[in-house]
């Protein structure tokens, strides 16, 4: 019937918004040998996140919502528990599943460009032609149409990760992990990101899960905000924000719900001692 | 353009300077030529062919013995920066080989090959091999691990990773190896020409070895010039735009 059919996906095919994945963590723990003993970084931490949601997991730094981030990206293997994505195991890292660091680690032996190019010259289905399709599609995105030219170190720190961004949005993951992306930038420039992503999130239609010690941040972009503890590194609360969208950071609506997020992760945030000493 | 104009007035400085010596006649003219005679050399060895061919030999020996060194090397510097026993073993020989002045290697390679363009090409490769060695490892070592955590995100496994991320990643240091290596190979193959006096060819360091037998100082002092302006032109054709090339990108000068 399909003789003609063709035997790679169109940029428009490649373009299109496709069904965001569902997360089911269940019990899940991380030991962390270090020279002060072992640190139980996680601990038997269950959550299920849904399709299309923005979940935002904030803590005190060591309370283990990084590490759980690289659990659930495949780049750290839990010492128990599963990580379930679209029901099936997480195994290892993979495109189904891209990344955002607090670093841009953008690649300084390539141009802006580049760096959109390299995860779609890692998807074999596609002419070149379309691969430059796609990476100018997300550059206009982000808004850096006119720097594809540029290198790396020319970027500030903010066009930096809007590149991070447009790459790891490129192959057209089901859910996007990010750990911290905007902590190292300039609250102006965050300002303008946290418009951005959350127009990016609806118009992509993509999972979110978000590591930040900001509170603010967490409301702001989260339909939902998981509060950790360290410690050993827990769940320990969970609070809904139904605010309207696009929010703005500094709304009083989103400062009460901060303030809120904010006493529940101060009471959960002292460290239960080691017994040890 | 000013630039280019202050060099060139530097160099005829020196030349006035060194003419002035061979006027006021300090030391004999045997020992102290004139820019002119010298000029006169070498205009004489262009003529004749002498100096191209010398050119050539050296040239030939150099980029064969360059280049396998750059080609065994490049791979054991990935192999030792990649895994503990070669780091542990190839590492630790070419930290100590590194070290060794390059002419240490032409007794053993005289006494290995003889006379032969073998022991050359020898003593070129251990000039070459261990700085490149050292230079991949480093540079690999030097590599931050969140390029590869990123590239592993995006679907790159491991061989691609190594030819994709790493080797590009660590490109500085191999390309400042390489130069190494190159500055290494040239002196060992001088220091091999002008012990090893072979039949099978007239390099340039031979052409050295012979100025001096015959105490002719025009022509060791031409073929000096001549082996500066080669590694000047190295430089300037083939490590220069690379480098260029490499600060730009990274953004590590603003030149």
């Amino acid at each position: 019937m399909h003789l003609a059919r063709r035997h790679h996906s169109s940029a428009t095919e490649e373009l299109q918004v496709i069904a965001p994945s569902k997360l089911a963590i269940e019990g899940v723990s991380k030991n962390f040998r270090s020279a002060s003993g072992d640190v139980l970084a996680l601990d038997r931490v269950s959550l299920n996140v849904a399709e299309a949601e923005f979940v935002c997991l904030v803590g005190a730094s060591g309370c283990g919502k990084s590490t759980l981030l690289n659990i659930i990206a495949g780049l750290e293997k839990p010492d128990s528990g599963t990580v379930l994505q679209d029901g099936k195991p997480v195994t290892g890292p993979g495109r189904e599943r891209l990344v955002m660091f607090q670093e841009p680690a953008l690649f300084p032996w390539l141009n802006v460009f580049g760096n959109v190019l390299f995860p779609l010259k890692l998807k074999p289905n596609l002419t070149n032609k379309d691969r430059h399709d796609v990476a100018k599609y997300y550059l206009e995105l982000v808004g850096l149409s006119r720097f594809e030219r540029a290198n790396i170190h020319e970027l500030s720190g903010g066009m930096k990760q809007r590149v991070s961004l447009a790459r790891a949005l490129a192959p057209n993951p089901r859910m996007l992990l990010m750990d911290e992306p905007f902590a190292a930038l300039d609250a102006l420039t965050r300002e303008q990101l946290y418009g951005d992503l959350q127009q990016i999130w609806k118009a992509r239609n993509k999972t979110i899960v978000f590591v930040t010690h900001n509170v603010r941040e967490a409301a702001c972009l989260g339909d939902r905000v998981i509060v950790f503890s360290p410690r050993p590194g827990r769940i320990r609360e969970e609070f809904a924000v139904d605010l309207s969208r696009p929010r703005d950071i500094n709304s009083v609506d989103l400062a009460v719900h901060a303030t809120e997020i904010t006493k529940a992760l101060k009471s959960h945030s002292q460290p239960e001692l080691a017994t040890a000493e | 353009m000013k630039r280019f104009l202050l060099a060139a007035l530097f160099f005829a400085v020196l030349l006035l300077i060194w003419e002035a010596l061979f006027r006021a006649k300090i030391w004999s003219p045997v020992l102290v030529p004139s820019p002119r005679q010298v000029a006169v050399y070498l205009e004489g060895a262009a003529m004749d062919g002498t100096l191209a061919k010398a050119t050539i030999v050296t040239m030939r020996r150099l980029l064969i013995g360059y280049i396998i060194g750059l080609v065994a090397g490049l791979p054991l510097g990935l192999l030792t920066a990649r895994w503990k026993v070669w780091q542990d073993t190839v590492g630790t020989l070419a930290l100590g080989l590194q070290g060794l002045p390059s002419v240490c290697w032409v007794p053993l390679a005289l006494l290995w090959f003889g006379q032969t363009e073998a022991a050359m090409l020898f003593v070129v490769v251990m000039g070459t091999l261990w700085s490149v060695v050292i230079a991949t490892e480093t540079g690999v070592r030097h590599v931050p691990p969140i390029y590869r955590r990123a590239a592993l995100t995006m679907g790159s496994k491991s061989l691609h990773i190594w030819f994709k991320v790493i080797l590009p990643a660590a490109l500085p240091f191999i390309v400042s190896g390489m130069k190494q290596g190159w500055a290494f190979a040239w002196r060992s193959l001088m220091a091999a020409e002008i012990f090893v006096t072979i039949l099978t060819g007239f390099g340039l360091g031979q052409l050295l070895h012979y100025g001096r037998e015959l105490s002719a100082m025009e022509q060791v002092i031409g073929i000096m010039i001549v082996i500066v302006v080669i590694g000047l032109l190295a430089d300037k054709i083939f490590f220069s735009p690379i480098e260029k090339f490499l600060h730009r990108r990274w953004g590590t000068s603003q030149a």
